[in-house]
C-alpha cells in the first residue's frame, strides 16, 4: 500500500512537473493540476494515516490520544483542494484571456518560431 | 449565553484582518459605478487600518511585548492564533501606510479600468496582515493564498495583453511556489507534529537524530518558497516585468508583497535557526548570503539596463530584498543585532521608496499629450481592436471610464521633481534619508562583529559591503540619468500631473522625511525587534504560556454544554501573557507541553520517542 500510494505521488509529481516545463498554456494548467494532486495526496500521507482508528473523540474524559487517528491532515488537505481548485480555476480565466489577447496559446504570447 | 467584553483592547489584534475583510465584503454589494462610493468605503477602511495599527505598534512597544489573541479561545497548542509582536506590528504598520497612498491614487482615473478594484484591494490587505500577524504555519499558507488571489485581480487590473501575458507568469509562479510551500508544511507536520511556529522553535531541535534531515528538508522547501515570493536570485525573474506590466496602485501595493515573502525567511529562520539556538543554529546562513548578494547584482545591473522607471523600480525591489535577505543570512551565522536592526529600518524605508516609484513611473512617462485624449486613448484603442472581445471572460475593461480628468495643479508638478529627487536619494542611500542611515547601521553593525564570526565569514562580509556600495551607485546613477532626460532635457512643457497623482507621492515622501527625523525610535524600536528576534526561546514562551480566558457562560437548566464551535464573537476572549503563568497551568494541554508534541498527535510518538 505504501509503495503504492508512493509511487502515485512521484508519478503525479513528476509529470506534473514535466508539463509544467512544457511552452503550451494548456499544458502548464495540466501540470499545475496533477501536481496539486500530488502535494495533496502528500500532505494526506504525511499524516501518517492508520487503517480502522476513528479521528474524532468521545465527548467527555481523557483518552489515550493513541488509539486514533489524527483528524488534522485531513483539515490541511481539504484546505489545500480548496485553494488550489480555486487558484487554477482562476488561472484557467488568465489562460483564455491570454489566448484571445495573444492569439496563441504559447505561455510567452508568441510562438518561438514567428 | 453572556456577552462579555466583547469590546475590549484585547480584540484590537484581530482588527486589522476584520476591518479590510468586511469593507471589502461590502463593496461587492455595490454597483462597479458606483466607484466613488467605494473609494470612501476603501479610505475609511485604510484609515482605521492605520490607526488600529498604530495603537498596535504602541502595544508592541511595552514590556510585555508578545500578545496572543487566541481565535476560538482553545487552548494553546491546540487552537490557531495570531501574535502580535514587535516585527509584526511594524509590518502590519507598513502595509497600513503603503495602502493609503495607493488607494488615493487610484483616484486618479484608474478605479473605472475594470471591475471590484476596490474589494480585490482590500482583501490583498487582508492576506498582508494575516501573513503578518498569524502563529501558525498551515494559516501563512491561507494568507499567503488569499494575499495572492487577490493580487492576480489586482495585477490584471486594466486589463491589455501586457498585463495579461505578464499575469500568466506571475500566477503560474505563485501557483508553483505555493505547492512546494504544502509540501513543506506536510513534511514538518510529519516530523515534529505541529505546525504553530512558537512550538516548533522549541521542539525542532529535539528532534530524532534520524528525522533531523527530513524536518530540515521540509523547512528549506518551505524557504524556497518564501524566496520565490521574496524574489531572490534565481527565482526573481518574474518580479520586475510583472511589477511593471501591473497598474501603479497597484504595484505600489505589490511593492510590499515581496517584503512578505522576506519576512516570512526572518520569522522562520530566526525561530528555528538563530545563532545559539540548538542543534540548527545558523543553518541556511551562508547560503541566504550568497543568494542575496547574487539578487543584489541582479538588481543592480537590471536597474542600470532597464529603459521604463517602472522596471528600474521593480529591479530596486529586488536590490532591497536581497539586502535584508543578505543580512539575514549574516545574522544567522551571529552577525549581531545592530545590523539587524538596521535592515528592518532600511526594509521599510526601501519599500515606502519603491511604492512611491511605482506611483511616479506612469506619470513621468506618459508622452505629452493633447489634452482631452491623455487620460481615454488608450482604451479607445482596446474597443476597436477585436481581439478585445475575449477578454470578456474577466470582466475587464466592461466599465465606462467616465471619471473627469482631475485638475492639473503647476504646485504639483513641482512636488513631483522634489519627490523623485528625494527619492532617489533614498533609495540610493544617499545622506541624510532612511536609505543612507540603514546602510550605516547595517556596515557599521556588521563590521563590529565580523571578528565575532570568525575569519572564515569575512570575505562575504566585503563582498556584501562592496554590493551594497555598489548598487547605490548604480540606482544612483540610473535614475539620475531618467531624471536629467525628463526634467531638464524635455521637450517644451509636457508634463502633466494630476494632483491626485502628485499628492500620494508626496504623502509617502513625507512619510519618508517623517521616517528620517524620527530616526532615533525608529532605530530603537527596530533594535529592540532585532534583539527579540535573536531571542527564540522567548516568543516560544510567550505564545506557549497563554492560556485561554475562562469563559463563564450562564446557561439555562438542562440546557448541554456549548460545543466548541460556538461563535467566537459570543465568548470573552482575552489574553493573558503573565509571565507568573508560564508553568502552573490549571487546566487542559498548555501544562504537557514541555514533553513535546507525541501526546497531541497519535504516531508522531515513534519520530520522537
Amino acid at each position: 500500500m505504501e509503495l503504492i500510494v508512493a509511487l502515485a505521488i512521484g508519478v503525479l509529481t513528476g509529470s506534473g512537473i514535466w508539463l509544467l516545463m512544457r511552452p503550451r498554456s494548456y499544458q502548464v494548467i495540466i501540470g499545475l493540476c496533477l501536481l496539486a494532486y500530488g502535494v495533496n495526496l502528500f500532505i494526506f500521507g504525511m499524516g501518517r494515516p492508520r487503517v480502522g482508528a476513528p479521528p474524532v473523540m468521545p465527548k467527555g474524559g481523557f483518552v489515550d490520544p493513541t488509539a486514533y487517528a489524527d483528524p488534522l491532515p485531513q483539515a490541511l488537505v481539504l484546505t489545500a483542494i480548496v485553494i488550489s481548485f480555486a487558484t487554477t480555476a482562476l488561472f484557467l480565466v488568465v489562460l483564455m484571456a491570454s489566448r484571445g489577447a495573444t492569439g496563441t496559446d504559447h505561455v510567452d504570447g508568441k510562438d518561438r518560431e514567428q | 449565553m453572556n456577552t462579555t467584553v466583547i469590546v475590549s483592547p484585547e480584540h484590537l489584534l484581530i482588527l486589522p484582518l476584520l476591518i479590510p475583510l468586511f469593507a471589502g465584503a461590502l463593496m461587492l454589494f455595490y454597483d462597479d459605478r458606483r466607484r466613488w462610493l467605494k473609494l470612501g468605503m476603501g479610505v475609511v477602511s485604510v484609515l482605521l487600518l492605520l490607526l488600529v495599527s498604530i495603537l498596535l505598534v504602541d502595544q508592541a512597544k511595552g514590556e510585555a511585548a508578545t500578545r496572543i489573541y487566541l481565535l476560538g479561545n482553545w487552548p494553546m497548542p491546540m487552537g490557531i492564533m495570531l501574535v502580535l509582536d514587535r516585527l509584526s506590528a511594524m509590518m502590519v504598520l507598513l502595509a497600513a501606510m503603503l495602502a493609503l497612498p495607493a488607494l488615493i491614487y487610484t483616484a486618479a482615473g484608474w478605479q473605472g479600468k475594470g471591475q471590484h478594484y476596490h474589494s480585490l484591494f482590500q482583501f490583498v490587505l487582508v492576506g498582508l496582515n494575516g501573513a503578518f500577524l498569524t502563529g501558525d504555519l498551515f494559516n501563512l499558507f491561507v494568507f499567503f493564498e488569499v494575499m495572492l488571489a487577490a493580487s492576480y485581480g489586482l495585477m490584471l487590473h486594466g486589463s491589455g495583453p501586457e498585463r495579461i501575458k505578464a499575469g500568466l507568469h506571475y500566477i503560474a509562479i505563485n501557483l508553483a511556489a505555493s505547492l512546494l510551500f504544502l509540501i513543506g508544511v506536510a513534511m514538518i507536520y510529519g516530523v515534529a507534529g505541529t505546525l504553530n511556529m512558537a512550538q516548533l522553535s522549541r521542539i525542532g531541535g529535539q528532534t530524532e537524530a534520524e528525522f533531523q534531515p527530513l524536518l530540515l528538508a521540509g523547512l528549506s522547501l518551505m524557504g524556497v518558497a518564501f524566496l520565490v515570493k521574496a524574489a531572490v536570485w534565481p527565482l526573481c525573474f518574474w518580479l520586475p516585468r510583472t511589477y511593471a506590466a501591473a497598474s501603479p496602485p497597484a504595484a505600489a501595493i505589490m511593492a510590499i508583497m515581496s517584503k512578505v515573502g522576506v519576512y516570512a525567511v526572518l520569522r522562520v529562520t530566526m525561530l528555528n535557526f538563530a545563532p545559539e539556538s540548538g542543534p540548527f543554529a545558523g543553518f541556511g546562513g551562508p547560503l541566504l548570503v550568497i543568494c542575496g548578494i547574487a539578487t543584489m547584482m541582479f538588481g543592480l545591473v537590471g536597474v542600470l539596463a532597464a529603459r521604463g522607471l517602472a522596471m528600474k523600480a521593480g529591479h530596486i525591489a529586488l536590490i532591497s530584498s536581497g539586502t535584508v535577505i543578505s543580512i539575514i543570512g549574516f545574522a544567522l551565522i551571529g552577525g549581531g543585532e545592530q545590523m539587524l536592526a538596521g535592515a528592518l529600518y532600511y526594509l521599510v524605508g526601501s519599500t515606502l521608496g519603491v511604492s512611491a516609484l511605482f506611483l511616479l513611473a506612469e506619470a513621468l512617462e506618459r508622452e505629452p499629450e493633447p489634452e482631452d485624449e491623455a487620460e481615454t486613448d488608450d482604451e479607445g484603442s482596446e474597443i476597436a481592436d477585436p481581439l478585445s472581445l475575449y477578454w470578456g471572460p474577466m470582466g475587464l475593461g466592461a466599465v465606462d471610464d467616465d471619471d473627469e480628468p482631475a485638475t492639473t495643479l503647476p504646485a504639483s508638478v513641482v512636488a513631483m521633481g522634489a519627490s523623485f529627487v528625494i527619492l532617489v536619494a533614498v533609495l540610493s542611500g544617499l545622506p541624510p534619508f532612511t536609505g543612507f542611515i540603514g546602510k550605516v547601521a547595517m556596515i557599521t553593525g556588521m563590521l563590529r562583529e565580523v571578528q565575532m564570526a570568525g575569519g572564515f565569514y569575512s570575505p562575504l562580509v566585503w563582498v556584501f559591503i562592496f554590493t551594497v556600495f555598489l548598487s547605490g551607485f548604480a540606482v544612483l546613477m540610473s535614475l539620475m540619468r531618467f531624471g536629467i532626460a525628463r526634467f531638464w532635457t524635455s521637450q517644451g512643457d509636457g508634463m502633466r500631473m494630476l494632483a491626485l497623482e502628485s499628492g500620494p507621492v508626496s504623502l509617502l515622501v513625507l512619510m519618508l522625511i517623517g521616517m528620517t527625523v524620527l530616526a532615533q525610535p525608529a532605530m530603537r524600536y527596530t533594535q529592540a525587534t532585532a534583539a527579540a528576534l535573536m531571542s527564540p526561546p522567548a516568543y516560544a514562551q510567550a505564545v506557549l504560556s497563554t492560556e485561554p480566558t475562562p469563559v463563564e457562560i450562564a446557561r439555562p437548566e438542562g440546557e448541554p454544554a456549548p460545543e466548541p464551535s460556538a461563535p467566537p464573537e459570543d465568548e470573552a476572549i482575552t489574553v493573558e501573557d503573565d509571565p507568573e503563568a508560564i508553568g502552573e497551568t490549571a487546566t487542559g494541554f498548555s501544562g504537557d507541553l514541555p514533553r513535546g508534541p507525541a501526546d497531541l498527535v497519535p504516531g508522531s510518538e515513534e519520530a520522537l520517542q
